[in-house]
């Protein structure tokens, strides 16, 4: 057993894994469907080059993991690549074999080591209500670490910030009306004090995975993708589910499925949130495209900034 | 480096107590850090610290009664589908909705691939990193400058090339659940009256290929990886004992009378009793709650958060059954339902019935083989669902929103027993109450001054090296937080 924790690049030499085959899968992937639309062949080289031995911090708040979960269904790249091949998860407490302060201490040491070039990852919200007591992340020299303070911290360092999943991108569910910890999104937090590292919303009530690791390869190989008014990169948020729906023409002729098992029309009336909703759900699909929401019962959603409230109730039309 | 800082230097570890702490506790669903005295090279006493707190009880209140299984299955993205089913079950039972076959089935099938996933995800992903020594690359370093890994190389190779092999296979599952719910994390195919899509023969036979996979790989690969390490990890079956209660609920409806595949029924004190849902409260004295709010079945539970609360620390509340703690999850399951184990497990253990391990299933291996032959149990259970499902036959019951009603869900997670109750007033939520598997396990004290399951689990693990507590965290992962 090596017994030092090595830096990413040290790392590389021991591995014995290709990024080539990574790059393979990802630039050939997926029926033509976004992550190819990002990468052509004259990007490979670049997209090789960013990238190695790029250092991740990603960190939890107010959330369920589900991102997380959802990020190891990735099909094109595995998780496997992603893991062995793509990025050097240097910080993720529901996967590192790390705990305590030596997780805390080496997460610590790369944001330092790479000040304003790693990527932070965020999942979950951060609470603002009692100093961030909501949300405990660690104990360092016996001191607690809270949510908040972990996001300014790492935050102002990071070259980038991933709001992975609509909690971390707007609040999301721990926002939602009611909730008593003052739950908000990353983008907030900077704004309220002052943070100017650039932030990109990857938002879905799980994120997709291939949401997640597009809009990573696309921050490494040609920098910030086009954002929509919300922050969130239009390449996978910037078409209308209703519009592009494969039931639309069920609406067209104003036929609406009366029950949940009812397939034969449009599901508007069951309380789809389609119309109002942007995300390439009704091509991409989820779990390797066997199937999604609308196919199964109804959008409710859960991109939007103000999931869950301004879905709710879901099951009733807009 | 160190994994914590000792308080006070371990000089031979003897006389002097020594508190060692671990924030974060990693590898699990949430924020936990753990507080361990150890004297003489065993811990002596714990303190589990839940960490974080988002209120959806508090976020449910007023909204329409149908939201709640959508909302609830946010609060674990490992194991939605029971928060989905439990939601459902406490619906169907205000709505006064009674499924039909093919929708208990649907439900068993969506539910029964996530057990597989959760269970394979857990010692995979979550608790083998304790076990085996991962590639020298980051998140699989840093770890412990002593980590008590005790395989050879070729067996430690044989554990990674797993590790790798079971993301696939996790992920196979997760299909297996979208099949039917629409996609997975956070399904939209379970709601109250049933489930929203029709199995079609194609579907079933796309579940069955893709379980077909999953199964060979728990029978031969993951039963066996149990098995084979309790030879150098043998200790491990002799620690971490706990209070030696069970609790479960009772999961799986095999029949429309609601007899189980796991069965209910608690375990307290050397004796078996019936589950009583009645017979559960919940304390706060130690929590982050109002005082006032203690002592309270879920029926009556209110949730009032005090987080500067001096006597508090933890965000979990205490749940009791019959006033005492008790530990949920595979292992309560098993013991409970006590069934005929694997061929594996027979000729490991050299005993037929799960029950007759005996003092060895309470400890931190013996968790591990509870969930790994609770996997084998489901995938025989998914067998005869998928033989039982009906293609193209009805799943779902359309039912309205009452105006005035309550309704009890309880079923188990993965990880443990779950309940939900909801409240309806002029139609909308006037009360929604959760009581989840970490709720049972990870508490703190309760009024009475008695440790939680887990901390008390914790109390004479061996803690020989307190700069590496590495069987702290061994037990803490063997229950799933």
């Amino acid at each position: 057993m090596k017994e030092e924790q090595k830096l990413p690049e040290e790392q590389q030499k021991n591995k014995g894994f290709s990024r080539r085959s990574f790059l393979k899968g990802l630039t050939g992937t997926a029926a033509g469907i976004g992550l190819s639309q990002i990468f052509n062949p004259a990007l490979v080289s670049a997209l090789e080059k960013g990238l190695e031995n790029h250092p991740v911090l990603w960190i939890q708040g107010q959330g369920c993991s589900g991102c997380s979960v959802s990020l190891l269904n990735s099909v094109e790249p595995t998780i496997k690549k992603v893991l062995l091949d793509i990025i050097s998860l240097q910080y993720h407490p529901t996967v590192m074999a790390s705990e305590g302060e030596t997780a805390l201490e080496n997460m610590y040491r790369v944001a330092e080591k790479y000040k304003g070039k790693f990527s932070l990852v965020v999942e979950g919200a951060i609470p603002l209500a009692a100093n961030g007591k909501y949300c405990i992340c660690g104990e360092l020299n016996h001191k607690e670490i809270t949510m908040l303070e972990m996001t300014k911290e790492l935050g102002e360092k990071a070259g980038s910030v991933l709001a992975v999943g609509t909690c971390a991108a707007f609040g999301g569910i721990p926002a939602a009306k009611g909730n008593l910890t003052e739950a908000t999104g990353v983008m907030d937090v900077f704004k309220k004090y002052g943070i100017k590292t650039p932030v990109v919303n990857v938002p879905g009530c799980p994120s997709h995975p291939d949401w997640i690791v597009g809009t990573i390869a696309h921050l490494l190989t040609k920098g910030l993708p086009e954002l929509d008014g919300n922050g969130c990169p239009l390449l996978f948020f910037g078409e209308n589910i209703h519009e592009n729906c494969p039931y639309l023409d069920y609406f067209d002729e104003d036929i609406y499925s009366k029950t949940f098992t009812d397939k034969k029309g449009c599901r508007m009336e069951l309380g789809c949130k389609g119309p109002d909703t942007y995300a390439d759900c009704f091509s991409r699909k989820w779990n390797g495209g066997l199937n999604w929401c609308v196919e199964n019962a109804v959008c409710i959603g859960c991109v939007n900034p103000g999931f869950p409230d301004s879905s709710s109730p879901f099951y009733e039309s807009a | 480096m160190a994994g914590c800082k000792p308080e006070a230097v371990p000089v031979g570890v003897t006389g002097k107590k020594i508190k060692v702490s671990i924030d974060p506790v990693t590898r699990i669903e949430g924020h936990l850090k753990a507080e361990v005295e150890v004297k003489g090279g065993k811990v002596v006493d714990a303190k589990l610290y839940g960490g974080m707190f988002r209120g959806f009880e508090n976020i449910l209140t007023g909204r329409d009664p149908r939201d709640a299984v959508q909302i609830t299955q946010r609060i674990c993205g490992v194991c939605p589908t029971a928060h989905a089913t439990a939601s459902s079950m406490a619906l169907d039972d205000a709505f006064g909705v009674t499924l039909t076959t093919n929708g208990r089935i649907a439900r068993n099938l969506i539910l029964g691939a996530n057990f597989l996933q959760s269970h394979i995800l857990h010692f995979y992903h979550l608790a083998a990193l304790d076990y085996v020594n991962g590639p020298e690359i980051a998140p699989f370093i840093p770890r412990y400058k002593r980590n008590d890994v005790r395989l050879d190389k070729a067996t430690n190779d044989v554990g990674v090339a797993q590790y790798l092999e079971a993301l696939e296979i996790r992920k196979i599952c997760h299909e297996m659940v979208a099949l039917l719910g629409g996609r997975m994390p956070h399904v939209q195919g379970i709601v109250v009256g049933g489930t929203t899509e029709i199995p079609t023969r194609e579907k079933l036979n796309a579940f069955a290929q893709r379980f077909k996979t999953v199964r060979k790989f728990v029978e031969e690969k993951y039963l066996p990886l149990i098995y084979l390490l309790a030879g150098p990890y043998g200790d491990l079956l002799k620690t971490g004992v706990g209070h030696k209660n069970c609790l479960a609920f009772g999961v799986f409806p095999m029949d429309e009378a609601g007899n189980t595949l796991l069965k209910s029924g608690a375990y307290t004190d050397g004796k078996y009793t019936p589950f009583d849902p009645d017979k559960i409260k919940e304390y706060v004295k130690y929590s982050f709650f109002k005082d006032s709010t203690t002592g309270l079945n879920p029926k009556e539970g209110k949730t009032i958060p005090d987080p500067e609360k001096a006597s508090g620390y933890s965000f979990i509340k205490a749940s009791r059954f019959n006033d005492k703690p008790h530990e949920v999850g595979p292992l309560a399951r098993m013991w409970v339902t006590n069934p005929e184990i694997s061929t594996t497990g027979q000729k490991a253990l050299g005993v037929k019935k799960f029950r007759e391990i005996g003092d060895a299933a309470f400890s931190i291996l013996g968790r591990h083989i509870a969930r790994a032959e609770e996997t084998l149990l489901v995938a025989n259970a998914i067998e005869q669902w998928l033989n039982e499902a009906q293609p193209g036959k009805e799943t779902f019951v359309p039912a309205a929103i009452p105006k005035t009603a309550e309704g009890l869900g309880i079923t188990e997670a993965p990880r443990g027993a779950l309940l939900h109750y909801i409240d309806i007033k002029d139609s909308v939520i006037s009360n929604y109450q959760i009581t989840s598997a970490t709720i049972w396990n990870a508490n703190p004290r309760d009024d009475m001054g008695v440790r939680g399951p887990m901390e008390e689990a914790l109390i004479g693990v061996p803690v020989p090296d307190p700069e590496n507590p590495v069987n702290v965290g061994r037990l803490i992962r063997s229950f799933d937080p």
